[in-house]
């Protein structure tokens, strides 16, 4: 029903064009140092306990492999997800609740202004555009981070490293994590934007719908990562 | 003209409107009266399709608006000023882009002059001074709310206005102000007005017609004479308070 609504909002693009600037701006800008920040740690940590099982049993360029596939296959896609779903999510969820129960959506249909374009459009096309680069941008911090900590700890060389890094590497692995990112940007959008829209009783409906809407988005990228890995990636 | 035939809502098991017969014709000021709590907001959201009866039909210029499509709803939308009981403005906007917001034509709205005009018509129009329109919502006391609620309601030049309770909240002299408002959108206009109120005295000034919502159904129409008149149990016992000080005027 509400995606029906949404591709029906699509034409006036006048109306949500401009509002998505600014979402865009404060989803991608905002989450942008929470995001990098998880990313590097998540490919030091990686790198370090990668280091801890496996030295002495292979040759050290795996590690290059092993840090790289597993940033960009997985990592970097579902931590910025999960971080994204209380981040984005809530937010959405609160701001949209919040709107229902104080009347501004009922206020805004009464002027014959449609509440999908005005409100719900910006908001998903702001996550759509914004979670692939946010991915990108963590995919890139994780990689730099887990080469900077399996150089320290391993004295592995750059020639080492990256060798490793393009011998099982494929094209398809990062068209694989934007894939996901959108997928992603899809779920922490467009379900915290649902809930939020159908919030209802006052401050704690609001509180309930914030609470359900991340929960909700998290178990879903999760869901949909294993459903991805399965179908997307060949066995 | 704005007619309800039969109108049922009932939310959950609780009947909030019981076959509510109801119309206003074209250029008229209808007030509609009733205690807390019986359905008079619900009613008047019926009204722009706001919500949908379980039974019964609503027409606005011979239209059901239950029935309307998602594109005419919208256009009777913009024919409708909706004055909301508690202003419900859009916090995340100052006052003034609240108030362009209600101006419904899409080249007027594009027009930047133009709105900033408007913006100060309809802002002097409910009384407030013009430099509240670079304010937020949040920085407004709840009857400045209230007004600038009605001026977002009165900024698309709409054919019909639904006050929900405009005067409860405000000062004696803001209220007199707003009835002045409703009155001069009357004249001036000939907008089709309906004024929900508790204000019975207030009431009798502006309206052409009253109305009495009580349990779930319209128990009176009339003028402000027939109700004074009337020998009702239920709507003189609404009215007594109010009767008393109205006889002694006329005494
Ligand atoms: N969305 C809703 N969900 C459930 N019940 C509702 C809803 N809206 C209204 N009601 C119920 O409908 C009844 C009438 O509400 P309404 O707001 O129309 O009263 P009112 O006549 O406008 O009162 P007041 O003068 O205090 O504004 C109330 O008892 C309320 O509990
Ligand atoms: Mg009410």
């Amino acid at each position: 029903m509400l995606l029906l609504e949404l591709v029906r909002g699509l034409p006036e693009w006048r109306i949500w064009l401009p509002r998505t600037r600014d979402q865009c701006l404060s989803v991608g800008y905002g989450s942008l140092g929470i995001v990098l920040l998880v990313a590097a740690f998540a490919g030091a940590v990686t790198a370090l306990q990668a280091a801890y099982q496996f030295t002495g049993s292979v040759p050290l360029y795996i590690m290059g492999s092993l840090v790289t596939e597993t940033i960009i296959l997985e990592l970097g896609p579902v931590l910025t997800g999960l971080i994204l779903a209380g981040r984005i999510g809530a937010r959405y969820a609160a701001e949209l609740g919040t709107m229902r129960v104080t009347e501004q959506i009922d206020a805004l249909e009464s002027l014959g202004r449609s509440p999908v374009s005005h409100l719900l459009l910006p908001r998903i096309v702001a996550g759509l555009a914004m979670v692939p680069a946010l991915v990108i941008l963590a995919d890139g911090m994780g990689l730099l981070c887990g080469w900077l900590a399996t150089k320290s700890s391993l004295g592995i060389t750059d020639a080492d490293f990256s060798y490793g890094a393009r011998y099982f590497f494929r094209e398809f692995d990062l068209w694989y994590s934007v894939i996901k990112a959108e997928a992603f940007g899809a779920v922490v959008t467009v379900v915290p934007c649902y809930v939020g829209f159908t919030a209802s009783e006052g401050a704690e409906g609001v509180g309930r719908a914030t609470t359900r809407a991340v929960v909700a988005a998290s178990v879903l990228i999760l869901l949909l990562d294993t459903v991805l890995a399965k179908v997307l990636l060949p066995s | 003209m704005i007619e309800l035939k039969g109108v049922h809502k009932c939310f959950g098991r609780h009947v909030v409107l019981d076959g509510v017969d109801f119309s206003v014709d074209k250029g008229e000021t209808v007030a509609l009266l009733g205690p807390s709590g019986t359905g008079k907001s619900v009613l008047i959201k019926h009204i722009n399709g706001l919500l949908k009866p379980d039974r019964g039909d609503v027409l606005v210029d011979g239209a059901s608006v239950p029935s309307l499509g998602r594109r005419q709803l919208a256009a009777l939308r913009t024919k409708i000023g909706y004055a909301f009981q508690t202003g419900a403005l859009f916090d995340s906007m100052s006052v003034a882009e609240n108030i362009r917001l209600g101006i419904s034509d899409e080249a007027c709205f594009r027009d930047r002059a133009y709105c900033r005009t408007r913006v100060a018509e309809c802002l002097e129009l409910v009384n407030l001074p013009a430099d509240v329109g670079r304010l937020m919502p949040a920085q407004l006391s709840g009857g400045m709310r209230k007004r600038v609620g009605i001026a977002r309601a009165i900024a698309g030049h709409p054919e019909y206005l639904l006050y929900d309770e405009p005067t409860s909240g405000l000062d004696p002299i803001n209220a007199d102000a707003m009835d002045a408002l409703i009155a001069q959108l009357q004249q001036e206009l000939h907008v089709t007005s309906i004024v929900v109120s508790h204000d019975v005295r207030g009431s009798f000034k502006v309206a052409d017609r009253v109305a009495l919502l009580h349990a779930g159904r319209i128990r009176k129409v009339g003028t402000a004479e027939d109700f004074v008149a009337a020998k009702d149990e239920v709507v003189r016992e609404f009215l007594e308070r109010d009767i008393q000080v109205l006889e002694a005027e006329e005494a």
